[in-house]
């Protein structure tokens, strides 16, 4: 039995972790992600879990990587400048392959900006934002009920891959409020506990160690140090170095078939739209007023890592057209992979791409 | 049908939960589909506050509202702001103890402060009193749906007071309707 | 069990220079901790960056050695998220007063049920003998070559003012006072600090007219004024020297405290 709700963007993101199991939260308030502290203050006491406003960001994601270790699941969620002071302790939990959540609910920038209005200009930053070569998973929701299903499913794939993995909304779809069916459950696949006698970061074929809980009796040794397989700080092997974070990066990269979430409409379309997050829901208009019309669209859930191998599926593509609220962050990224003009549609100031602004964009034609 | 309903008036009238409700009145109990969107800005009251909602029968694919054909205003400043570019095809249910200008559009006068205040003793009522005209006069959800999505939202120990706000909002609506709307 | 069977063996020789005091301070700590009877899997030790903070990565327990001055977040994160684990803060001055400070104050206001020991060297001696937070007056490290002209922080009463539960400040050369101040602020619910003043031959003695380990490990004891003494001093009006520093068990209280089990 399934039920209905109407729900703003923000609630169904805080509902889809507890529906998740996240049973920690350490956060400090910001415009435009502050619901998600709230209705996590308010609920996770209730379910025997824990809220704690921290006394800033830098110390929320510290505190929510603490407590997976001892086995919670557990998340935060920030916007723009919050999400810029977390990046300290964001690769340090790449580095010592932490599963954590993170939720940016994105407004406009740079620095202060417009705390209010919606953005997506973090996305490069969520990639890329903290020193060294890593890799993470993000995750785009484009309505209140993605907000919902992707959240859970973060928490899912931080501990299957060990990575941060990051929920990059944006201030348009977490204050909306809509209609959204809740399930009755998520799917929950637990962590997997390192196995004893096993070294704390040894691979199996999947890259991915097994998980030394605290308090489990493995006493491991977790730093932020380039670290041998035991965990030792082993600070000035090059070929150590080299390989450890060689597995940073591939166990993301090489799953990323796996990881993959997106959907395609008219794959046989000249004119292709590409999107993320709320601009989906322009696309989807423009597509929906022009029925019968030869327009391509690929709405990408996984952002990070970049579904590459979806943009194949489109073989008569002659135009890809990325509306983003950024300056052509992804649009970029597209560019990287297909031999075709890539046009990028920016908007930034917080209002969405009209349905009759890429309608025209279509009509200007090549 | 996409019906687009715009509400404005001043910080601390309600005017977010108005939107809120009709939404939830909508979703929850008519079996439509509802968004609703807001302006945020950073003072928590005062100011021309809005808020809209998309009612349609089909999901809703563009949330925000491009082309409202329903206005809800309760302050001048708010006609001024949000009010006074409604199209001559539009509706318009005013506050007409608040606003003092006309719009280009047929268009409901409900002293809904006046009455909330003198009948009901509250004005903090007022935005239910609009409310409970906008869906007499257009119909966009069920009257049983809307008093279902109030009872939901207010608070507890204030259903008696927001019920007979909706039912002043009606009786409000109707009266009007007797005589004629109001067209320019 | 001794202090000796709370080390992580197979990571010996440690990194800490000859005649460093954080040694003798872990020595004392690992004591204390023994002397808890607590299990190691039931113990968890936190850190951050410095030298002070490479010390639970000698220790065979659950450790978390995290980035520069945030262990006290991480910390909490693991407290409050598991009560059950003993969780024990290693720091330094520069880690927790200067980069670390405002998790400092906060961690002090929360009362959260940690035990923090911060070896106060008065330099970062880590990145070769640059001035902290705590360094004095007109003392030479690389980036005070003129002689420091900041005055520098009290820990300990920054701790108290912002709202430990248990407060003490011992040296490297009082390590029995100083191993029973540590197992006081293990036994004592709520947040306990214990600042241990130590030496630091490579980055600081050697800059600081202190010849020899001994010499510096001589001037904290002769600089370091009783608890008691300093009281007495103050009731009959009389001046504290301004080079002195008060040792002893300077706050024990039982504030409302964050995670602490029922």
């Amino acid at each position: 039995m399934t039920r209905t709700e109407f729900w703003q963007g923000n609630t169904a993101c805080a509902e889809g972790a507890l529906a998740a199991g996240c049973t920690f939260f350490g956060g400090y308030p910001i415009t435009p992600s502050t619901e998600i502290a709230e209705h996590m203050a308010a609920k996770l006491p209730k379910k025997g879990g824990v809220f704690i406003q921290m006394e800033d960001e830098i110390a929320s994601m510290a505190s929510i990587i603490g407590a997976s270790w001892t086995g919670a699941r557990s998340m935060t969620a920030t916007s723009g400048p919050g999400f810029s002071l977390m990046m300290e302790n964001i690769g340090f939990a790449a580095m010592t392959e932490t599963p954590c959540v993170v939720v940016n609910v994105q407004r406009g920038g740079p620095s202060t900006g417009q705390p209010t209005m919606g953005a997506q200009g973090d996305m490069m930053q969520c990639r890329f934002g903290s020193h060294g070569d890593y890799s993470v998973i993000a995750l785009c929701p484009s309505s209140v009920q993605e907000m919902y299903e992707l959240t859970a499913k973060a928490f899912n794939l931080a501990d299957r891959y060990r990575v941060p993995v990051f929920l990059m909304a944006d201030e348009i779809v977490g204050h909306m409020r809509e209609k959204i069916i809740i399930p009755d459950s998520v799917e929950k696949i637990p962590r997997k506990e390192l196995e004893k006698g096993v070294l704390p970061f040894k691979a199996g074929d999947d890259l991915i160690p097994g998980f030394a809980t605290f308090g489990k009796g493995h006493h491991v040794h977790v730093t932020g140090l380039t670290h041998d397989e035991r965990g030792y700080p082993c600070a000035t092997n090059v070929n150590l170095h080299h390989n450890l974070v060689k597995r940073l990066v591939d166990k993301v990269e090489n799953a990323r078939h796996d990881l993959a979430d997106f959907s395609v409409i008219n794959p046989d379309a000249e004119e292709v739209f590409i999107a993320y997050g709320a601009p989906v829901r322009a696309v989807q208009q423009v597509l929906h007023d022009r029925p019968g019309q030869d327009i391509g669209f690929l709405q990408i859930r996984t952002v990070w890592p970049f579904p590459d191998f979806a943009l194949a599926r489109f073989k008569n593509a002659r135009r890809f057209l990325v509306p983003e609220l950024n300056f052509g962050q992804i649009a970029r990224e597209i560019e990287r992979h297909v031999n075709v003009p890539v046009l990028s549609i920016p908007k930034l100031g917080g209002d969405l791409h009209l349905p009759r602004e890429l309608t025209a964009v279509l009509e200007r034609g090549l | 049908m996409r019906h687009e309903v715009r509400f404005s008036g001043f910080g601390g009238q309600g005017i977010i939960l108005s939107a809120v409700i009709l939404g939830r009145a909508a979703v929850m109990y008519d079996n439509k589909h509802a968004v609703q969107t807001q302006v945020y800005g950073p003072e928590a009251r005062g100011g021309a506050s809005m808020s809209a909602v998309i009612i349609d029968d089909e999901p809703i694919l563009f949330p925000k509202v491009t082309n409202p054909d329903i206005f809800v205003i309760m302050s001048q400043e708010g006609f001024e702001k949000y009010g006074s570019d409604a199209p001559a095809s539009a509706v318009m249910v005013l506050d007409s103890s608040l606003v003092h200008s006309r719009p280009d559009c047929r268009y409901y006068e409900i002293a809904a402060t006046r009455e909330a205040k003198q009948t009901l003793g509250k004005d903090i009522v007022a935005n239910i009193v609009m409310l409970g005209a906008l869906v007499r006069s257009t119909g966009i959800v069920s009257v049983a749906a809307l008093e279902k999505a109030i009872l939901d939202s207010v608070p507890k120990g204030t259903e008696a007071l927001n019920t007979k706000a909706m039912k002043k909002g009606i009786e409000l609506a109707e009266a009007v309707m007797k005589n004629g709307e109001k067209k320019v | 069990m001794t202090f000796e069977d709370w080390f992580r063996k197979d990571r010996l020789p440690h990194i800490f220079c000859a005649g460093c005091g954080n040694g003798t301070i872990i020595n004392c700590t690992l004591a204390a901790v023994d002397q808890m009877g607590w299990k190691k899997e039931e113990t968890v030790f936190v850190s951050g960056i410095g030298c002070s903070s490479r010390a639970p990565g000698y220790i065979m327990t659950d450790s978390l050695h995290t980035t520069h001055g945030r262990a006290l977040a991480f910390a909490t994160g693991v407290k409050m998220a598991n009560k059950n684990l003993h969780v024990v803060v290693f720091t330094g001055d520069g880690d927790l007063a200067a980069i670390g400070g405002n998790h400092f104050i906060h961690a002090c206001r929360r009362n959260i049920d940690l035990t923090v020991v911060c070896m106060n060297n008065q330099i970062y001696g880590m990145t070769g003998g640059q001035g902290s937070p705590t360094t004095p007056l007109k003392c030479l490290s690389t980036t005070t070559p003129y002689g420091c002209a900041e005055p520098p922080f009290d820990l300990c009463e920054l701790a108290i003012a912002a709202g430990a539960n248990y407060v003490s400040r011992w040296t490297s050369y009082h390590v029995k006072e100083l191993e029973k101040a540590v197992l006081a602020g293990l036994q004592t619910p709520g947040f306990s600090f214990i600042e241990a003043m130590t030496q630091c031959p490579t980055a600081f003695g050697r800059r600081n007219k202190f010849r020899q380990v001994i010499d510096h490990v001589e001037y904290l004891k002769a600089h370091s004024l009783l608890k008691a003494k300093r009281d007495r001093l103050f009731e009959e009006g009389k001046e504290i020297p301004p080079d002195m520093f008060v040792v002893g068990e300077l706050m024990r209280r039982n504030r409302p405290a964050m995670g602490v089990l029922p």
